[in-house]
């Protein structure tokens, strides 16, 4: 037991911070939306699958059926397209999403409860949508099968910190999606558009007062989500290099635990909660075997709610930082 | 009212579609032509791997039938889609009005469990080219017979070739969480205790994407092999992520795996030198072997998973009417006594159903492609 924390410990602390980096920038969206509209958006994980399936559209028109071998700018310069361009995609469909979906629940008034089955219904659409043809239109195979992304950053060992290896991509994921968490932090507590955001999750009805336009904040809120999903997504592609319509599920259930369990509506809250969660179940896993990292995972979420009903951080979006 | 109508609509033409599958003559056809029915998923989303052991069944029966014999032979097809409760009505079909004399297939277990009972009271031999599952045999059928090896015996020739070609100091089975992998992982480890290499073990869920705690154990384990239970997909990602890793013990799987979306999935260099075992015989791309020229002649792909199988199946059951037998019960007597040299291996049955000899071939990719190495107790593997 000890012999195996001890010859596993750092690689699984190496591993959980890159599978928590994914964790949390993919919770982000589900933070956000919750924050502003009190809303489980159980979409969202489809709004990272169109993010993976569009990065992977860029690597295979690059390959064009070979490898790509890029120098150490080609590979960043390739990196940051695939990310700009899944995080348009995936905005754009988050906006879109909410056009169609909630939006029109909005207006009439709607329960929450109506806006959740719009979700799920949402949800399933996109999958079948893309499983059935999207995805087949895209790379001429059968949807309902595995899509292989060509290898584009090299997957070699960097540096050893004690028997834990950090790889070249692993670096890359973690590096990247603290930058992004960092500047959507600075965006939401700094700027115009943040103090709309805050103002909003607030209180909704005094913000209106004030001059603030509701829609185009609700707006504004998935586009940014949406975002983080799609940089979600385009890390996601570069270190597991594979995708299929199903790939939101158990990210999306994932991601949203991690929210929960950082505190709901709260950003940082989303970042801890993932690395909480990502580090968790590979520790887990050196005592009790990876069948029970799932498990795991949500007993830690329900023994943290038990003693801290609002997640690790708690506070939520609207008592953010001025 | 309506749905009446559309019902009423529906039966006549079922039964306009029934008079034309009985031909114009009634009683079911003259007595020189006999109907062989064959079963298994032909459009669903597992056709691909029931198609080639239909061609290989329709290759054989047209052989025969050039040949001008006294009693010509029918292939009667039945797509049930793999679904247990499709081919329960279609066998009812099949006996009561088509009047099939034996079976080839059904191609998939769950139908096979399903239907065995039915085609036991009415006494229809039927031969399976690719239901593995090892419970079949066990349930007393005296009409049911397979040509290809239970997956009781696929984990343990895997294992014990591994064994016999690495002398592994310590071996790692890895699966995920469905019941056929986990059903061939349990074979693997009982076969590597029984073989006193020391072992561990971990399993993943099978939606999960990122296995890097299972390549820490592997990694920190240091095994001279890993053996894995499961399908391609599954088995893709895991390979590719334990060659990252710079994990290089020999790779094996089993039939799950047996597909070249393995090698896609974990990229070919990855994939270079693993080892798929399984209990069909699928000659290699290419190869000029009497069996593969005749069957690219006919249907111009290559034989695929389970083609030989299909062939030989028919075959068993074109000797014993060759021998004279011409009822069920004759035929199903005949295939008791078949001894012959068939496209995949030597067809002989047990007393219960099962082939004599229960092979399980080898196979490993090189550069890129699944090459057949041979039978597991003779077969060499390169590196």
């Amino acid at each position: 037991m000890l012999q195996d924390l001890q010859a596993q410990f750092l690689g699984s602390t190496i591993g959980g911070l890159v599978a928590g980096s994914i964790y949390a920038l993919i919770a982000l969206g589900y933070t956000m939306v919750y924050g502003v509209l009190r809303l489980i958006n159980f979409a969202h994980s489809e709004i990272f699958m169109i993010g993976t399936v569009t990065s992977l559209f860029i690597l295979i028109t690059l390959a064009g059926g070979g490898s790509i071998t890029l120098g150490v700018f080609g590979m960043i310069a390739v990196l940051l397209l695939i990310i700009i361009a899944s995080a348009a995609v995936s905005g754009g469909a988050a906006v879109l999403l909410e056009q169609v979906a909630y939006r029109p629940l909005r207006k009439k008034g709607a329960t929450r409860l109506a806006a959740l089955i719009s979700a799920i219904g949402a949800s399933l659409f996109l999958q079948e949508a893309f499983g059935l043809k999207i995805i087949s239109w895209i790379t001429g195979k059968s949807g309902r099968v595995q899509q292989n992304a060509p290898r584009f950053i090299p997957h070699e060992e960097l540096f050893h910190i004690g028997n834990g290896v950090v790889r070249t991509d692993h670096v890359f994921v973690v590096v990247g999606a603290v930058i992004m968490m960092v500047g959507l932090d600075q965006l939401v507590s700094r700027t115009r558009i943040g103090r709309g955001i805050r103002a909003t999750a607030q209180d909704p009805e005094a913000a209106v007062l004030m001059g603030v336009s509701i829609d185009r904040i609700v707006r504004i809120t998935f586009l940014l989500g949406g975002a983080m999903a799609g940089v979600a997504a385009a890390l996601y592609i570069m270190e597991y290099e594979n995708t299929d319509y199903r790939i939101g599920f158990l990210l999306g259930i994932k991601a949203f635990t991690a929210a929960v369990l950082g505190g709901i509506g709260n950003l940082r809250g989303a970042l801890l909660g993932g690395i909480v969660l990502g580090l968790v179940e590979n520790w887990s896993s050196i005592f009790f075997g990876s069948q029970w990292k799932d498990v795991t995972a949500f007993v830690v979420l329900v023994l943290v709610l038990m003693f801290r009903p609002t997640g690790i951080l708690g506070e939520s979006l609207q008592r953010a930082r001025a | 009212m309506r749905f009446g109508r559309v019902f009423a609509v529906a039966a006549a033409a079922s039964l306009a579609l029934a008079g034309c599958a009985g031909g114009s003559t009634s009683g079911g056809g003259d007595s020189s032509t006999l109907k062989i029915g064959f079963m298994g998923d032909l459009t669903g989303e597992n056709s691909g791997i029931v198609i080639p052991p239909r061609n290989g069944a329709k290759l054989a029966i047209d052989e025969y039938n050039k040949t001008n014999p006294a009693t010509k032979l029918e292939l009667k097809e039945y797509d049930s889609q793999g679904k247990p409760e499709q081919a329960t009505s279609l066998i009812a079909t099949a006996v009561g009005q088509d009047k099939i004399t034996a079976l080839i297939g059904p191609a998939f277990s769950g139908e096979s469990k399903a239907i065995g009972g039915q085609l036991e009271q009415n006494k229809i031999p039927s031969v399976s080219p690719s239901a593995t599952n090892a419970g079949l045999s066990a349930n007393g059928w005296k009409y049911w017979h397979r040509v290809v090896a239970s997956d009781a015996s696929q984990g343990p020739a895997i294992a014990n070739f591994l064994v016999t070609a690495k002398s592994p100091k310590k071996a790692y089975v890895i699966s995920d969480d469905q019941e056929y992998s986990v059903g061939l992982a349990d074979n693997f480890e009982k076969t590597l205790k029984e073989k006193n290499v020391p072992t561990e073990r971990d399993k993943f869920a099978k939606d999960a994407s990122d296995y890097s705690s299972t390549v820490q154990k592997v990694k920190a384990a240091n095994p001279d092999i890993i053996l894995f239970g499961g399908y391609y997909a599954q088995g893709g990602r895991l390979l590719k992520q334990l060659r990252d890793s710079q994990v290089t013990a020999t790779f094996a799987t089993g039939d799950g795996s047996l597909d070249a979306q393995l090698i896609s999935g974990a990229g070919a260099a990855a994939a270079e030198k693993a080892v798929v075992g399984c209990p069909c015989n699928i000659p290699d791309a290419g190869s000029t072997d009497e069996f593969s020229t005749k069957y690219k002649a006919a249907f111009n792909v290559d034989p695929a998973i389970y083609s030989s199988e299909g062939y030989d199946a028919a075959t068993a059951i074109i000797n014993a009417v060759k021998a004279g037998n011409t009822t069920s019960e004759k035929i199903n007597e005949a295939l008791k006594t078949i001894d012959f040299k068939g496209a995949s291996k030597q067809i002989k049955f047990k007393e219960n159903g099962e082939p004599s000899t229960d092979a399980i071939n080898v196979y490993q990719v090189t550069g890129g492609v699944l090459k057949n190495l041979g039978v597991s107790t003779e077969a060499k593997l390169n590196g």
